[in-house]
């Protein structure tokens, strides 16, 4: 009785512990959000002088100005078609390619994979310069698919590497099940790998998609037209070179933050998705 | 087993899918830039005149059929790193500005990017040139005896001018016993009233030294306040070491207003933006900022009641300068389809109705001396000071970028507590040493 | 019967290395290329100085050294603090509890927030100008007042404090891949392990340490490139260098390229920073692929 108890008690120390941590962890990254979100119902003059989460007086009218005069829609929907042609061409090209360089042999197959994990190390200042003569003479400038191409490459490196690392962790039992039933290589990275590597798929999107969401200087650079751009180039108009409009630019980003937020809530599922998979390959 | 991944790769298919359509559609919407007719581009990072410039835009286009598509690049940084990438591939707009140093401005003129204007400035007897504050001009021109090798001419049409001085909270003043009609007139003043502010809960003064150019900018009016514009310029040359006692008195002025408490606490850390928050919300008692500021104080406080002064002076053997002069600037392509008609639009711009329009809009400094706008009193006293002021831009040599960056790092140290005068003034006077010795080679 | 067999595994990359190549390798040669050179980034003509912009930064640029410095520092604190943090964040929330998918959920929104806003809210937190100096604050009411101090101004506190703000910003991306991971170990094997009588520990030691490898290696090495690249929350707490005690390879860069107008130099800068990356990063590689053969 007595030690039953003891084990009780202490189980529920340990999980009062557990949670008392993982709350006040929790409260750091909810403030920042509530902040900017109380702030985009403020105006210019309260913004700095009313520090409290609610607002006395709650502005509307900065969500009716950022979307309506600031043409948002526009940049909104040029931002996704941007995000989702990025993503999965970079799903596609980058896990096809880890999935070679961790289960096949080829010539070479170090020295490429080598090659990639160097890019992702070495950024190239200046960069900028480069990829815009590149696409000049490609006559890619000034398209969406040269920025969607230019983008996929940036993603590419830290994509591969990451799905690598999972598909070695991966049983190979299903696959060779899958061989002797007959099935192609292309059919076994389809049917097989991607579907077991749901979680690390998951967090490459994310990662991806967060990337090419809140990137603007690229699209500044090779763009010529309004038309082209996406959302977080209109956001930097917002803050303007001497004066910032705050309230509107938090309700520029607090609208900029929702796509994201719920694709991770999406995608967070995936994530756990994965122990069931475990269990049954296990 | 795999029902949930199935609906992933759902997903993936169906974006696919809808992607490839959108991007047809996506394709055959683009809009030709190459559109026929008259029409002029325009590239511009000033994001708080972009509507005023729209508006002018269309009374343009109404007046003259021509088109002007203003197009606005923000943050600066980022419209810098794209006017040069287009200037690489040859695609610079019709009419564009350069942010950066006077040796960048003649950069793009070498490599050919930019219309001398000059011939336009001069017809019938200069009457274009004429509507202008000559120092905002300045900025624009390259005289005789320029060291970047430029003919000598005007390449640029300013549209703005702007100061940069100090600022006083009149209301703190009164809370700290002073007569907020006198702000101080000497640096000893200025520095007792530091003792002052140290034993309120107050701030000194904020100004956005965290971005170092702007303390670059206050060591400078002192250098010319103590040992004038001409030794400045033997300093440039290589002539005068840093080492000099007026240069150790120049960086001593750090010295002694960090130790009276004239400074803000977090002064060397602050971005401008949050030295004019503090200064808008009455936290500090003293600013240092460019004319623009009128424009961000009223937005961000309307009742703020404030005044501009001189930096104080240390010495009566020179006159204080500061720095001020064209504050931005359109330049004309050298290689552009419509440079005479960029050339008119700007003719146009720049006249007096135009600029009135765009000085009330943006509370703005126009560079056109004719501009008739009602301007508030503070923009006035910026206005005033312009008989001060000065700019490297202007001083037809500059100096190098790394004996810059030294003194300004330097001045910083000062500040931190970290260094004396003595030991900043030695480093600076070695890297120059050394960038002297590298041009030598070359 | 073998060519078929390689080109179909040459088809799998092909798609990868041609944008690569394309997108990465020809730009990477032209800013090489550009390294070798004294050039502003305006001018037509290109003067070529050989390696002197390399020698340049090896043994004089200081400047750029002591940036070097700061961002190890700065990576080291991510490397413990923040993965550490991560982990154990990952550890909780894998097991079974309550108010688990909260957690998950929230701990993800620091890495998606933008900048302006970490750098406008935390300024709110630790300045004591511009900001409510809530730490400060708590140190005093915890009887800790000789503790309080201006920590973004002050130049041995600064790099630290911004340290902590970013592992902050990032711990997320470690929690998310963290977790991930430890979702493909078999839940089968812990209960074995429990039925032979394994505690909590050694099922940590035992089973969750040994498979977790590989995944610890993938978030170290995401994590240097992730620090070491970091400016934009630097210039949002501290406004920029700080008379050198912030100052980071980037920054160093960028201020060769804006400032001074060396566009080569920068571009020598961005390779040796570069090199420097690759040396780290494939000596942890190496490591994990020695650890993964144990």
């Amino acid at each position: 009785m007595n030690t039953s108890f003891y084990y009780k008690t202490k189980k529920i120390s340990i999980n009062v512990l557990i949670h008392a941590f993982l709350l006040a962890v929790a409260v750091t990254c909810l403030f920042p959000l509530l902040w900017m979100i109380a702030s985009s119902f403020k105006t210019q003059e309260t913004i700095f002088s009313d520090i409290s989460l609610i607002p006395k007086q709650f502005h509307f009218m900065n969500y009716w100005i950022a979307i309506k005069e600031c043409d948002f829609g526009r940049y909104f929907l040029n931002s996704i078609f941007y995000t989702v042609s990025v993503v999965c061409g970079i799903v596609i090209v980058s896990s096809l390619a880890a999935y070679a360089f961790s289960r096949f042999k080829f010539p070479g197959k170090n020295i490429f994979f080598y090659m990639f994990m160097a890019a992702m190390m070495i950024p190239i200042p200046g960069s900028f310069v480069a990829l815009y003569i590149l696409l000049n003479k490609l006559h890619l400038r000034n398209t969406p698919l040269g920025y969607i191409l230019c983008m996929i490459n940036v993603g590419l490196s830290t994509s591969i590497f990451l799905l690598k690392t999972f598909f070695d962790k991966m049983p190979k039992e299903l696959e060779d099940a899958a061989r002797i039933d007959g099935c192609s290589k292309l059919g076994i990275w389809w049917h097989v790998a991607l579907p077991l590597s749901g979680p690390v798929l998951a967090v490459v999107v994310v990662f991806n998609a967060l990337a090419v969401w809140n990137e603007y200087i690229l699209a500044l650079i090779i763009f010529d037209t309004k038309t082209s751009m996406p959302l977080q180039v209109a956001l930097q108009t917002f803050q303007g070179e001497f004066v910032t409009n705050y309230p509107l630019l938090m309700a520029g980003l607090t609208i900029a933050a929702v796509p994201i937020i719920i694709l991770y809530l999406v995608m967070q599922k995936y994530i756990i998705k994965g122990v069931t998979q475990g269990a049954v390959v296990g | 087993m795999i029902g949930g991944i199935k609906n992933f790769k759902g997903v993936l298919v169906f974006s696919l899918l809808t992607l490839a359509s959108i991007n047809l559609a996506g394709c055959s919407s683009q809009p030709s830039t190459q559109a026929k007719g008259k029409s002029i581009s325009v590239w511009h990072w000033m994001t708080d005149r972009q509507t005023a410039f729209e508006e002018l835009a269309k009374r343009y286009e109404a007046a003259t059929g021509v088109k002007v598509n203003f197009e606005l690049y923000a943050p600066s940084d980022a419209y810098s790193q794209k006017v040069r990438a287009a200037a690489q591939g040859i695609n610079l707009p019709d009419i564009f500005g350069i942010l950066g140093e006077k040796r960048d401005f003649s950069s793009f003129i070498k490599a050919g990017h930019i219309l001398d204007l000059t011939s336009y400035m001069n017809e019938n007897d200069q009457a274009w040139r004429n509507i202008f504050f000559p120092k905002a001009l300045a900025l624009n021109e390259f005289n005789e005896d320029n060291s970047y090798g430029i003919n000598t001419g005007t390449y640029g049409v300013p549209i703005d001018i702007m100061t940069i001085q100090m600022l006083y909270n009149k209301d703190l003043f009164k809370q700290l016993g002073l007569d907020p009609e006198k702000p101080p007139v000497t640096f000893q003043e200025f520095i007792d009233i530091g003792k002052k502010i140290k034993e309120t809960k107050l701030q000194g003064m904020v100004s956005g030294w965290g971005e170092v150019w702007m303390i670059d900018c206050l060591a400078n009016n002192y250098a010319f306040n103590i040992m004038g514009k001409d030794k400045v310029l033997a300093t440039i040359r290589g002539e005068v070491s840093y080492t000099d006692p007026d240069w150790i008195e120049v960086l001593g002025l750090f010295e002694k207003m960090r130790n009276s408490g004239v400074l803000s606490d977090g002064l060397i850390s602050m971005v401008n933006k949050t030295a004019e928050q503090l200064f808008a919300n009455g936290k500090a008692v003293f600013a240092f900022n460019g004319s623009w500021c009128v424009n961000v104080y009223k937005g961000m406080n309307p009742n703020l009641n404030y005044a501009s002064m001189l930096p104080p002076k240390v010495s009566d053997k020179y006159p204080m300068a500061i720095w001020g002069g064209a504050g931005s600037s359109f330049m004309v392509n050298a290689r552009g389809q419509n440079k005479e008609e960029a050339v008119k639009f700007l003719k146009w711009f720049s006249a007096r109705d135009q600029q009135t329009y765009l000085s009330e809009k943006t509370n703005n400094l126009s560079a056109n001396k004719e501009c008739v706008g009602s301007i508030s009193e503070v923009l006035s006293q910026f206005a005033k000071s312009m008989d001060f002021a000065t700019h490297p831009n202007i001083w037809g040599v500059s100096e190098f970028p790394a004996v810059i960056e030294a003194l300004d790092k330097g001045i910083q140290t000062i500040i931190l507590g970290e260094k004396t005068p003595e030991q900043v003034a030695a480093e600076v006077q070695k890297v120059k040493v050394r960038e002297l010795d590298k041009k030598k080679n070359k | 019967m073998k060519i078929k067999d390689t080109l179909e595994n040459y088809c799998f990359v092909l798609p990868a290395i041609t944008i690569f190549t394309v997108f990465y390798i020809i730009p990477f040669f032209w800013v090489f290329q550009l390294g070798l050179f004294d050039w502003d980034g305006i001018l037509p003509t290109k003067i070529f100085v050989g390696l002197a912009n390399f020698k340049e930064i090896i043994f004089q640029d200081k400047s750029w050294w002591q940036s070097m410095g700061n961002a190890g520092w700065v990576t080291l604190i991510a490397l413990t603090f923040q993965n550490a943090l991560a982990f154990l964040l990952a550890m909780a929330c894998d097991r079974e509890m309550k108010m688990k998918n909260f957690y998950r959920v929230i701990f993800f929104i620091p890495p998606v927030l933008s900048e302006i806003v970490v750098g406008m809210v935390w300024g709110f937190i630790i300045n004591d100008v511009s900001g409510a100096n809530i730490i400060n604050r708590m140190l005093i009411g915890i009887g800790l007042p000789q503790l309080a101090h201006s920590w973004l101004n002050d130049p041995k506190t600064a790099l630290t404090t911004v340290a902590i703000v970013h592992c902050w910003k990032g711990f997320g991306w470690g929690f998310l891949i963290f977790l991930a991971g430890l979702q493909t170990i078999p839940r089968e094997l812990y209960e074995a392990a429990r039925v032979d009588g394994a505690n909590a520990w050694q099922q940590f030691k035992g089973i969750t340490m040994p498979l977790m490898v590989p995944v610890i290696v993938l978030v170290a090495i995401l994590t240097v490139l992730g620090t070491m690249q970091a400016f934009a929350l630097i210039i949002g707490l501290v406004g920029g260098e700080l008379g050198g005690h912030t100052s980071v390879p980037v920054l160093r860069i960028l201020a060769s390229m804006r400032g001074s107008s060396r566009f080569g130099y920068a571009c020598a800068q961005g390779i040796t920073f570069g090199v420097v990356l690759v040396m780290i990063s494939f000596i942890q590689y190496r490591f994990s692929q020695k650890g993964k053969h144990n």
